[in-house]
């Protein structure tokens, strides 16, 4: 096709189900391209020389590359060729903010809308799972080492799959009964179907990666015992898992949950499906969802979900300032949920049965920038007002899980108790003990962590083969 | 990690013991320590203590009580079979040293848990009474095992059917604190939430140090959901990671029991449910 046509191609949408049907269903909201759709999409692409999207793409991903071939119809081979740097494609495309990494930079969006990348990218790892494709290298030289990857979220994943193809003796250490973090923990099923990440985890097996669940380190096993079992190094990527409150009376409330809880009762033990499933979770019918980023989202979209009325979410700064992905809050309000911007709790009320039925806020107005750079939002006087709630879900970020830390001697960590690690390399104030994804920065993203286990699994490699 | 069950027994009406096949928590377990388990796919994740530990034989006791569906499909399980998930040994063990007379209180199934912490408290030299107490005579259980890592032991029933008639609150105010004969160093009580608080307001008479271990309602128990979040000493303390024993006289009983029935009317429904599936002989 000649360039003058492929630039008149329009972005392709993406088939979504309907708001007022999926706010009641779990299903997965959009449903994904057509290989017609993704070739006309493809075609869009104008294959950059210096391809700047590239430079977006925290693991690099040959994006013009995958493209061409997709343009080709050849989708098997470009699903491939996105694994060469990117082992879980099928979770990226759907999951990266790819408004702010490899779409923000495509040139196609200085004068019409971005190649969609994501989509793309999504569309050739669901074609070759379901065409049952998927190859399993065979490892040639086994290397005789042993590591331990403790956490299975994306970091460790990543690491444990880099690993074992070097042909490392590679176990994965999982707190959970079930492999993949924050994928099965937290993201719901209608953004990420755990069938998914179920495949993902799979693949790993399938290349000889040990997954042991039900296994805390730091309880069960020290980092010094793994080296004393004969480990020649360890990963560390136990994620930020450890829910923040505000600290405001009437937190411990029968009906105020963490997000982090609210979201494992109903993604891991499946409590939206009870009583099939025996988790229990509270259905109600008013609910506040405290805070503005992705995982307040997925609490509030979870709550109407499980048949809310009202959702309510409330963030205490604009809509300018809100962390969530822009897609997100379209779903979101699509879905009815109800923003409250501007708005800060201030207590939650009770009644004599210790259940909350009430939530305070405070207007606040945006004043100078703070640390972040963001306008800091100040109360208003006088302000208060007081709204009717069964439910409240406080999604307002995550800290670090001391139990590893806490348990190795000698382990650098930062004043949030994050552990240290070299940016490059992921090692540790540790001889042998690498780590990275969350742990290390605070809650990011899927992709940041994955470049994480990336380059630690380089690091690692050299390591152990050195020793 | 899934275990098997190679033992199993009934300790009375509603209390059953199972012996596990655990290596790797039986070699790490401390006195005071809990597991998680996941009996099946569709299961809750429920933590129980760990009553005692072989670690040459790489075993473990847990003892419970049916309550629910969870603990009613755990009682239906026999020695043979195998349960899905296993996970542990969590929370922090409990803080032993030799500080002369321990008092160790039991209520009910809370027998279970105190017993491997009566058993540490003896096994560093100090001088251990047990008050074990029960409603009736049929719901005693490990008498026995309690009498055998104890100095001195009182058994109580509510109805008076065995032993010393009244509250095990009763019972230590009465034999021992009211008299003054022995200095009472420490008391550590586990039981229904209402028996530790009624312990805990009479000990607070008497200035007796008094330890409890909270069973408050827990998800993951690795310190990431809050669920099991309590309020001691005016702070938010989480049990599974922080606990589960605390400082009886901080701990805020109310707010304890209100979250403890969060899901009362799902637990209901969850069991009538498994209850009228097995009458229909489709199993859970
Ligand atoms: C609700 C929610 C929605 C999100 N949405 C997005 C999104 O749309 N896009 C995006 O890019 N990012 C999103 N994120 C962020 C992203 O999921 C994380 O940045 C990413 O998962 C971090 O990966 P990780 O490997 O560092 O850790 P995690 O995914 O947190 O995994 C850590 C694992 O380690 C285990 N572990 C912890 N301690 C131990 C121990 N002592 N022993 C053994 N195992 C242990 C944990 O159980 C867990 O399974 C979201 C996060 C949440 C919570
Ligand atoms: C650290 C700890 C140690 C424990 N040790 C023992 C023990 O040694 N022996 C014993 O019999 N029981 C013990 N328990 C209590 C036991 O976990 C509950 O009885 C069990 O989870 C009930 O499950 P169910 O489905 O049978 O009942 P359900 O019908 O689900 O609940 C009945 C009651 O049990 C409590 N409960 C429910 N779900 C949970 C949960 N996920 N976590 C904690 N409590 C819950 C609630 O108060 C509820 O009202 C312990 C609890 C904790 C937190
Ligand atoms: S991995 Fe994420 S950032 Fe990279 S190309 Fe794919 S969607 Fe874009
Ligand atoms: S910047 Fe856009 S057009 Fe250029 S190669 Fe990347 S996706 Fe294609
Ligand atoms: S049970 Fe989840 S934090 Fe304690």
């Amino acid at each position: 096709m000649e360039m003058k046509e492929r630039l008149k191609i329009l972005r392709q949408p993406m088939p979504e189900q309907d708001p007022q049907v999926r706010k009641r269903n779990f299903d997965e909201v959009p449903l994904g391209y057509t290989p017609e759709v993704a070739k006309a999409e493809a075609l869009r692409c104008i294959q950059c020389k210096k391809p700047e999207c590239v430079e977006g793409c925290p693991v690099e991903v040959d994006i013009p590359g995958f493209i061409a071939l997709i343009a080709e119809g050849k989708f098997i081979d470009a699903a491939r060729k996105i694994k060469q740097t990117n082992a879980l494609p099928a979770v990226c495309g759907r999951v990266c903010p790819q408004e702010v990494q490899c779409e923000v930079r495509c040139v196609r969006g200085k004068k019409a809308e971005p190649v969609a990348i994501g989509r793309l990218e999504r569309f050739v790892a669901d074609y070759e799972r379901a065409a049952g494709e998927v190859s399993i290298p065979k490892i040639e030289n086994m290397t005789g080492k042993k590591i331990a990857v403790v956490g299975s979220g994306p970091s460790g994943l990543t690491v444990a799959g880099d690993l074992v193809q070097m042909g490392h003796d590679v176990t994965i250490f999982e707190a959970l009964h079930a492999a993949g973090g924050v994928l099965v923990y937290g993201i719901p099923e209608f953004r990420l179907p755990k069938a998914i990440v179920a495949a993902e985890v799979d693949y790993l097996k399938k290349l000889g990666v040990k997954i042991e669940t039900s296994n805390v380190i730091g309880k069960v096993a020290t980092v010094d015992e793994l080296f004393a079992e004969g480990y020649d190094a360890v990963f560390l990527g136990t994620g930020a898992g450890l829910p923040s409150f505000m600290n405001i009376p009437g937190e411990n409330l029968n009906g105020v949950y963490s997000a982090n809880e609210y979201l494992t009762r109903s993604n891991l033990m499946k409590a939206y499906r009870f009583p099939e499933y025996d988790t229990p979770i509270v259905r109600g019918k008013n609910v506040a969802v405290i805070g503005g980023g992705n995982v307040a989202m997925d609490s509030a979209r979870t709550a109407m979900r499980l048949g809310a009325d009202h959702v309510y979410l409330v963030y205490r700064r604009s809509r300018q300032e809100m962390p969530a992905r822009i897609e997100e809050i379209h779903h979101a309000e699509e879905e009815g949920i109800e923003l409250h911007l501007l708005t800060n709790p201030i207590r939650y009320i009770g009644n004599d049965k210790g259940w909350v039925t009430g939530i305070e806020c405070l207007q606040m107005e945006l004043g100078e920038p703070d640390d972040s750079g963001r306008r800091r939002p100040v109360p208003i006087k006088g302000s208060e007002f007081i709204k009717d709630v069964d439910t409240v879900v406080v999604a307002i970020g995550a800290g670090s899980n001391p139990l590893v830390q806490s348990t190795t001697p000698g382990l650098d960590t930062n004043k949030w108790n994050y552990i240290v690690a070299d940016e490059e390399t992921g090692q540790t104030s540790r001889e042998g003990v690498f780590a990275g994804g969350d742990i290390v920065t605070g809650a990011a993203t899927v992709i940041l962590a994955m470049g994480a286990g990336r380059k630690a699994a380089r690091a690692i490699h050299k390591y152990v083969m050195s020793k | 990690m899934s275990a098997k069950i190679l033992e199993k027994q009934q300790l009375s009406e509603n209390v059953f013991k199972l012996v596990l096949d655990a290596p790797k928590i039986a070699k790490k377990r401390k006195a005071g320590q809990f597991v998680v388990l996941r009996i099946h796919e569709e299961g809750e994740r429920i933590p129980l203590t760990i009553a005692d530990a072989d670690p040459a034989k790489g075993t473990l006791t847990i003892i419970f009580q049916v309550v629910g569906k969870s603990t009613a499909h755990l009682s239906g399980l026999e020695a043979g079979d195998s349960l899905l998930d296993l996970v542990g040994p969590m929370g922090q063990p409990t803080h032993v040293e030799k500080i002369g007379t321990v008092v160790c209180v039991g209520g009910g199934v809370g027998v279970a848990p105190v017993y491997p912490i009566t058993q540490a408290m003896k096994n560093a030299g100090n001088h251990v009474i047990s008050i074990i107490g029960a409603r009736c005579k049929d719901l005693i259980i490990m008498e026995e095992e309690m009498k055998a890592v104890s100095d001195e032991i009182i058994v109580t029933t509510d109805d008076g059917s065995y032993g010393y008639h009244g509250f095990v609150s009763q019972a230590l105010e009465e034999k021992y604190l009211m008299t003054g004969d022995k200095k009472i160093d420490m008391v550590v009580a586990i039981g229904p939430v209402p028996m530790m608080r009624a312990l805990c307001d009479v000990t607070k008479k008497y200035n007796v140090p008094t330890v409890v271990s909270l069973n408050s309602i827990m998800v993951d128990a690795t310190g990431m959901c809050g669920a099991c979040r309590v309020t001691v000493g005016g702070k938010t303390r989480f049990v599974c990671v922080d606990g589960p024993e605390f400082d009886g006289h901080q701990v805020d009983f109310k707010e304890l029991i209100d979250r403890q029935r969060i899901y009362l009317d799902q637990e209901k429904q969850c069991y009538d449910h498994y209850c009228t599936c097995r009458q229909q002989g489709k199993g859970a």
